[in-house]
């Protein structure tokens, strides 16, 4: 299989994991959403060179991926794939804030490498969490989650097409570059010129695929919702969960736990 | 009580384009009946097909189904009426298992949780592909897909099944497991096809499209023994007819 065919049959092993049936893949996709909706909000509301208050979060992330039994390395790798951008938006920083911000021994650390950990942290944080809530609901159970959230209704369907039409966009990439490779004779690369008519192609393409696609709905009677067979209730366990975890983050982002922690264990030394 | 019947009278349909592609499409297709619908590439078989569904409206003309006009307003009503099983199985399987993409049409009707499991399961006993109700459908074969599409529509129980190419890119094994499941279907069967043979074993009557306009409309057997008029239309006599003699029964 090429390396296209097999990360899109990675992301579709993101469904299968979202068919598990622990606790936490049967909690009610909104309690779900919601929470990590907060988790986020509080991990981004942090000054730009905060590092060590953002750590304790690392713990929902985790909690996620060990109670729901996903594969870790999986997940890992995932965030690793994206990783590209975060580095891309941060790695500027250590050349333009070069003010000394901290001192390790007699090493100075700049203002900008600090902001540059706390951007990988928060992007570690933030996509690793959304990823597992993903892995955890599956896309259609978000959707759905987010319509009775009161999402309006053409965001919701735009987000539930975008998940669909991808497979078929890398489907067809993935036959028209093959097509390609087997008629270009051994040259590697590909010309600006036939890139671009590719390019081209491929949309023209994917839209008449995506309307195949869109007509099989309809003949099954798709009416812009996806019922999905899992119920919906919020019940006792789904508020404990959105409680619990709110709490946690309030007293993480207001108390930084590990200066405190750090404090304490000098002061007990002293 | 519906009758199941589909009736053309006189459909044209121009795409935007204005590349004509029925032009004077009438037909009747009664209750029960199974009906092979064959012509060239681009005789306008699935653009026909398509207003089966209600995704192309005629330019004139007018279809009814079930005894109502094809229109706007009347098409959730046509949708439930109609199976149409789609060329590429892929196009039609998306959620992320076999089972919830077969519930998902049932979901769609409204059919309560409690009885979900059991028409689901039904359905895919009558496909022979129960065991497949926990698989993604992108890791499927063919055959496999095929069947778990067919068992999508079949659960909606349905009065009128719409095939588009059923037997494309099937082995011989599963193109005979096709064969055989759709004998023992009473719906009314309309099958748009290049496999004559299986036209022949499936479908006592055929309609021949030819550059948007009906050529013929009778017994298979009929037409298939009639080789100046599948040769007019592109088409071939199949295998299994190559046999018979000529003109073996009268044409009309």
């Amino acid at each position: 299989m090429s390396e296209l065919g097999a990360s899109l049959v990675d992301i579709g092993y993101m469904d299968t994991l979202a068919a598990g049936s622990t606790p936490l893949h049967r909690l009610d996709p909104r309690a779900k959403l919601l929470t990590t909706a907060l988790f986020i909000v509080a991990v981004v509301s942090f000054g730009k060179y905060e590092v060590s208050a953002l750590l304790p979060f690392l713990l929902y992330p985790v909690y996620l991926a060990a109670e729901g039994r996903l594969p870790a390395r999986y997940l890992f790798k995932k965030v690793l794939l994206v990783s590209p951008f975060a580095v891309m938006v941060g790695i500027f920083n250590p050349f333009f804030d070069g003010g000394v911000l901290l001192r390790v021994g007699h090493l100075g650390v700049s203002g900008g490498w600090v902001s540059f950990a706390s951007i990988l942290l928060r992007f570690l944080l933030t996509v690793s969490a959304a990823l597992a809530l993903l892995a955890l609901t599956g896309i259609n159970s978000i959707c759905e989650g987010l319509l009775r959230l009161g999402a309006p209704r053409a965001f919701v369907v735009q987000l539930l097409f975008l998940n669909r039409y991808l497979f078929s966009l890398a489907a067809e990439t993935e036959n028209m570059t093959r097509a390609r490779a087997l008629r270009s004779a051994g040259k590697r690369g590909m010309r600006f010129g036939v890139f671009i008519q590719i390019l081209g192609h491929l949309l023209l393409k994917t839209l008449d695929r995506a309307e195949r696609v869109y007509r099989a709905m309809l003949a099954r009677g798709f009416d812009g919702h996806i019922r999905v067979t899992r119920g919906y209730k919020i019940g006792r366990r789904e508020l404990l969960f959105f409680f619990c975890w709110t709490a946690l983050f309030a007293l993480f982002r207001f108390v930084n736990l590990p200066v405190m922690l750090g404090q304490a264990v000098t002061g007990l030394l002293k | 009580m519906s009758h199941h019947i589909v009736e053309a009278a006189n459909i044209h349909y121009s795409y935007p384009d204005s590349t004509a592609a029925l032009d004077g499409v009438s037909f009747r297709i009664g209750h029960g009946e199974s009906v092979a619908l064959v012509g060239e590439n681009g005789a306008g078989k699935s653009t026909l097909l398509r207003h089966f569904t209600g995704c192309l409206f005629p330019s004139s003309g007018m279809l009814k189904i079930d005894g109502g006009v094809v229109e706007k307003k009347n098409l959730p009503a046509v949708r439930r009426a109609v199976g149409m099983v789609f060329q590429n199985p892929d196009d039609q399987l998306f959620m992320p298992t076999v089972f919830e993409d077969v519930a998902f049409g049932l979901l769609n009707m409204g059919v309560p949780a409690a009885e979900l499991d059991g028409r689901v399961m039904a359905a895919l006993q009558t496909v022979g592909a129960a065991h497949l109700r926990s698989r993604p459908p992108y890791r499927l074969s063919q055959g496999e897909k095929r069947a778990a599409a067919i068992a999508g529509v079949l659960a909606m129980a349905p009065d009128i099944l719409v095939m588009d190419e059923p037997t494309s890119n099937l082995d011989p094994m599963s193109r005979r497991r096709l064969i055989t499941l759709l004998k023992t279907f009473g719906h009314t069967k309309i099958i748009a096809t290049h496999d004559l043979d299986f036209a022949l074993e499936t479908c006592e009557r055929t309609i021949v499209i030819h550059k948007g306009r009906v050529t013929a409309d009778g017994p298979t057997v009929e037409i298939f023994n009639d080789e100046r008029l599948l040769t007019a239309s592109s088409l071939e006599k199949p295998m299994s007819a190559r046999a018979w003699p000529q003109n073996r029964l009268k044409t009309s």
